[in-house]
């Protein structure tokens, strides 16, 4: 009895402690699409039957508990079973059920709706970022979480804990207000699955496969999400930040991001300074490598090797890139050959040989990259 | 019925095998019985201990204990011991022990094949163990795909450790395959004359179910497994999509089998429940039959609602209806369950040992696990719910606060027929209030948290997650430590000193053909077969 | 317990036979799960399996009332060192007429590579109606260290595809052939840098 008074305690909690603690969110949010008003409207409604179900089953069990007990001098009664009652909590839930099933068939039915889109965006999971593919526009990008500081024991205690912690990304995924924008998701390596719960939109990515979903939504902001399938040992640090911008916004953000683009293609065919090399090198290990390798190069033990000093990286420099653009065979080093451009290859490789003490004092540019490439 | 009694009271010494042959060698229900229950309590304070470990590290934002690779190979050692190493062989230790004593049979069927159904799952824990093992010591990583492993992470991209879990996972489903044979082959054929199916008590119809259930979908398990290792080590590419495969496929194959599995560890507990309510109700169980109809129309629903474990993997909305509308059905014959288990108890005759007090809270805990059920089966909400806490606080409801409750309950409810002693009831209650309050502070935020959007099997969260994971784990901490209670009063109750002795019926509203049987029960159960009415 | 009755211990073996046939019966359906998912996937449409090849696409009534736009995507797993792309992003076609369409791939190795294109279609109802004469997803591709190639597909949309569906998306993923030199990484990475250091 007083576990059933216990859990009415805690459905009790669960109703006023939005006031006691206003921060923390107790339930699902309606969101800013039809699909997650669809799912929190239907999620609202089957919790409340359960609820009343749950007060009738448990309300019923509690008087028997208090009333029908030998302590009480309650003699037990010999019935132990009643046709009309058994058929009818037989065909009761089934009517229920139906009252569920109703409303859960429409919404479903309108998530899948993907046609009459007015933009679509290939999205990639990849071991342990997003690319984002706007198709038609040319303009492509992968989307790192910005706290790299927080992917190991040694530095986690470094990052700043805010809002924002583990949910917040170097490029944002941008579309525009009441468009409908259609995603496609695929995948580079394992299975992800692409999850912002204010849009009410969870897919897998495949390998060798897509999925397709949408959004649209009449409200501007920034959406955060995570990658919610297991994909390896940084799942947990794969943020998603959609901004949802106005139209004019939008095109001004889009224009922008094909000017950088120009703009790397254009560095990749100059001749870098050392320090022009070292620094923007330093802003891709951060991104890219730190998370294994840390940011004092010093790697983990048993886990990541360390930089600092390591054969590879004083010893040939065609072995070096080989490694950063290929990959390791059996290991978490991935290949960076298609993920980054020859500038920034050529700026890590720079900064990898020159840092921490390092000092091999060579100098590499893009050029030896599309060279070796 | 008294002259059988003697009747063994006389033979029951001249048998007994003595030292550690006894144990490795023994053909004995009762001696493997009592193995698979001890070998089940160890794995739970090792699956217990990896579960404090997640815990730890979750009790505040960012890392403080260990690395993230680490905790994925905690979240998948721990959801593989529980499921396979506790809950697994607790139930088939109750059913060693209670089936032949409750059917009025002498043995198992099949005695020989049962001592090496036992000794398969210390080797295939020990593999699965020593994984983890090396992976403490440097030498490689344990699996860290979760207890699904999903392809191509558990395949191309799973550490080497992997071929061992998958002769680990061969070696639990020969055990259990083997388990489920004799079972089938005890009820049908040692029954005592005049026990007809429909006489026999609930927990043996749920085993035999169960049973069937195990030989339908274990094959199934060890066929993915095989699968995994053509393709990681032989050129097949069954879960490759670049040879033609296809990794989703691994999900159906998985799922086929794993949503029978979740029967397989709820159907026991059903039956243990269904032999403790009437006890201490002192009444018979409401709608017996409805009760069997029930069980066999939710084993069957347990074969066609699978890919409600992968609604975001991209269905054909046709078929997301189909597994929508016939997952949702299984509430109706769970409903009939719960319904009888109350009509049982209303105007009964009560009375609250430590059995009765761990099978009601099983019926409302295991209710709370059903409704959250019946949430994730809508599929557009599911989009939501899918893969965060709120998933972990559901299965956590059904497997912990229900299935390791009935274990519990059924451990209190026949342990002085199985040592003569009655355990000490005082330490008995405290075990369960203590266990009751801090499962549910462990495992009622977890809603919370996951409808609030945090992902499962993440080492590190924001802070807006905090409060109620800090709950969690104070709780997780509590209930872990709580179990040596349950330890030390099972050690006591054993030993036997400044103990009361058991009564043959131990239980004054106990009713079936083990309570017959003298306490302790003599180590051949029924030597000439006992008559039912 | 010694004194069983012989009639039982046949029981027993008859039982256990029956149960071992049930055991290995599953075990082969486990595998049988994998034929049965092609056919599932094919009238379901799961995943977005296009079918085999078809001899003629020329049978069709083209449905003028009709247009469709078909999205190409090009996608490369993580072990394929090409560059690959389609040379349009999408067409507007009638339901019955045929369209060729052109992928660019380049090998960025100094290696030869044997790929092997997996094609897909979203949404998946639509996969079966999108029908190809011609495409490189048929075969394996052999592209030498630094190839460049042009590959087409032919391929025309079904008009009996649902009046619903107004886009569709056909994409492909190209892998490094499984078993071949290149697919494992370890092979890969010593072979690149082999070809670096000469």
């Amino acid at each position: 009895m007083r576990a059933a008074i216990r859990v009415a305690g805690f459905i009790s909690m669960m109703l006023s402690s939005s006031l006691a603690l206003a921060e923390y969110k107790l339930d699902l949010e309606p969101g800013v699409t039809t699909f997650s008003q669809g799912a929190y409207e239907i999620h609202t409604m089957v919790m409340w039957i359960c609820v009343a179900i749950g007060v009738v089953v448990f309300g019923a069990m509690t008087y028997a508990i208090i009333k029908h007990r030998k302590s009480k001098g309650h003699e037990a009664a010999s019935f132990h079973d009643n046709t009309t009652l058994e058929i009818v909590w037989t065909i009761v839930p089934f009517i229920i059920l139906g009252f569920m099933a109703v409303p859960a068939t429409k919404v479903l039915l309108n998530m899948e709706d993907t046609s009459n889109s007015d933009m679509s965006v290939k999205i990639t999971g990849y071991q342990w970022k997003w690319h984002y593919d706007y198709l038609g526009e040319d303009v492509s990008f992968f989307s790192n979480i910005t706290t790299p500081d927080s992917l190991s024991l040694a530095t986690s205690a470094n990052v700043k804990q805010d809002e924002t912690t583990l949910l917040d990304v170097d490029n944002r995924m941008v579309i525009p207000v009441n468009k409908k924008v259609r995603l496609l998701f695929t995948s580079n390596d394992v299975i992800h699955a692409w999850w912002v719960n204010d849009f009410g939109v969870k897919k897998d990515t495949i390998p060798g496969y897509i999925n397709e979903s949408w959004i649209k939504t009449d409200k501007p902001g920034v959406y955060r999400g995570q990658c919610a399938e297991l994909c390896g040992t940084n799942h947990g640090f794969m943020p998603i930040v959609v901004e949802v911008k106005s139209e004019e916004d939008y095109l001004d953000w889009l224009a922008g991001k094909k000017a950088a683009a120009a703009e790397a293609a254009a560095s990749a065919e100059k001749t870098w300074t050392k320090d022009e090399l070292m620094a923007q090198g330093e802003k891709v290990y951060a991104t890219n490598c730190g998370a294994c390798h840390q940011a004092s190069g010093q790697g983990i033990p048993n886990v990541f090797p360390g930089l600092v000093g390591s054969p590879i990286i004083m010893g040939d420099v065609a072995k070096h890139i080989d490694v950063i653009v290929n990959g390791v065979s059996g290991t978490a080093m991935q290949a960076f050959g298609g993920q980054l451009n020859d500038a920034d290859i050529a700026a890590v490789v720079t900064y990898e040989r020159n840092a921490w003490g390092n000092d091999t004092g060579d100098v590499i540019q893009p050029s030896d990259i599309k060279a070796a490439r | 019925m008294s002259a059988v009694i003697e009747e063994h009271h006389e033979e029951h010494h001249d048998h007994k095998p003595t030292g550690i042959g006894r144990w490795l060698f023994s053909t004995n229900h009762k001696d493997i019985g009592t193995m698979y229950l001890c070998f089940s309590f160890l794995m739970l304070f090792i699956g217990g201990a990896m579960a404090l470990v997640i815990r730890a590290e979750l009790f505040q934002p960012g890392l403080q204990f260990v690395e993230p690779e680490f905790f994925n190979q905690m979240t998948t050692l721990h959801g593989l011991i529980m499921v396979f190493g506790v809950i697994m062989p607790a139930f088939v230790g109750l059913a060693n022990w209670m089936v032949p004593m409750m059917i009025g049979a002498p043995d198992m069927a099949l005695p020989r094949m049962n001592n090496w159904s036992f000794w398969l799952l210390p080797g295939a824990f020990g593999i699965l163990i020593a994984s983890l093992v090396m992976s403490i010591m440097g030498m490689g990583s344990a699996p860290n795909f979760g207890w699904t492993f999903y392809a191509p992470l558990s395949t191309k991209y799973g550490p080497a450790s992997t071929d061992f879990f998958i002769f680990s996972v061969h070696m639990m489903g020969i055990s259990s395959i083997m388990g489920a044979i004799n079972i089938i082959a005890t009820i049908m054929n040692l029954r005592a004359p005049g026990m007809t199916y429909m006489k026999m008590p609930i927990f043996v119809w749920t085993w035999f179910i169960t049973a069937y259930l195990l030989i339908a979908v274990m094959p199934v398990l060890a066929g993915a497994v095989t699968m995994m290792l053509t393709d990681r080590n032989f050129g097949t590419s069954f879960f490759d999509a670049a040879g033609g495969g296809d990794p989703v496929m691994f999900q159906h194959i998985f799922w086929f089998f794993g949503h029978p599995e979740v029967y397989i560890m709820i159907l026991p507990a059903f039956g243990v429940i269904s032999q403790i309510i009437p006890t201490f109700a002192r009444k018979k169980i409401f709608g017996y039959s409805s009760m069997v109809y029930a069980t066999s129309s939710i084993a069957f629903l347990s074969f066609i609602v699978w890919a409600h474990h992968m609604f975001t993997t991209g269905m054909p909305v046709t078929a997301e209806l189909f597994f929508m509308y016939a997952t949702m059905l299984i509430a109706v014959p769970t409903g009939v369950k719960v319904f009888n288990w109350v009509s049982t108890m209303w105007k009964g005759s009560m009375t609250f040992e430590t059995p009765m007090l761990f099978a009601v809270a099983f019926i409302i805990m295991f209710t709370i696990g059903g409704f959250t059920g019946l949430m994730l089966a809508i599929a557009p909400a599911d989009f939501q719910y899918h893969d965060t806490y709120f998933v972990v606080a559901h299965f956590h409801y059904v497997l912990v606060n229900g299935a390791l409750y009935s274990i519990f309950a059924a451990v209190y409810f026949w342990l002085p027929k199985w040592t003569g002693n009655m355990y000490d009831e005082k330490l008995g209650k405290l075990h369960f209030w203590v266990s009751t309050i801090s499962v549910n502070l462990l495992f009622f935020p977890m809603h919370f948290v996951g409808l609030a959007g945090m992902p499962r099997r993440i080492p590190d969260y924001n802070m807006q997650f905090a409060e109620f994971n800090q709950w969690a784990t104070v709780g997780a901490f509590i209930f872990g430590f709580s179990q040596l209670i349950l330890l030390y009063n099972i050690v006591k109750t054993v030993r036997g000193r400044r103990t009361v002795k058991a009564t043959d019926q131990v239980w004054e509203g106990a009713d079936g053909l083990e309570w017959t049987l003298p306490s302790p029960a003599p180590f051949h159960s029924f030597t000439t077969p006992p008559t039912v009415k | 317990m010694s004194e069983k009755p012989n009639n039982e211990k046949a029981d027993n073996s008859r039982i256990i036979t029956r149960l071992v046939f049930l055991v290995v019966g599953m075990f082969g359906f486990g595998f049988a799960l994998v034929p049965l998912y092609d056919v599932f996937c094919d009238v379901t449409g799961l995943n977005g399996k296009t079918g085999e090849q078809v001899k003629s696409v020329e049978t069709f009534r083209i449905d003028e009332q009709r247009s469709i736009k078909v999205e190409f995507l090009a996608n490369l797993n993580e072990d394929m060192p090409w560059e690959f792309k389609p040379l349009q992003n999408s067409v507007t076609i009638h339901p019955g007429q045929p369209v060729k369409i052109d992928y660019l791939v380049r090998n960025m190795t100094a290696k030869d590579i044997i790929g092997q294109a997996i094609p897909s279609v979203s949404p998946g109802l639509a996969a079966k109606y999108l029908q190809k004469t011609e495409c490189f997803c048929f075969t394996e591709q052999v592209l030498k260290a630094g190839e460049e190639k042009i590959m087409p597909v032919i391929f025309v949309v079904d008009p009996s595809l649902s009046a619903d569906i107004h886009e569709m998306t056909l994409s492909y993923t190209f892998f490094v052939k499984p078993g071949t030199e290149g697919a494992d990484r370890g092979v890969k990475v010593s072979s690149v840098s082999k070809a670096l250091a000469n």
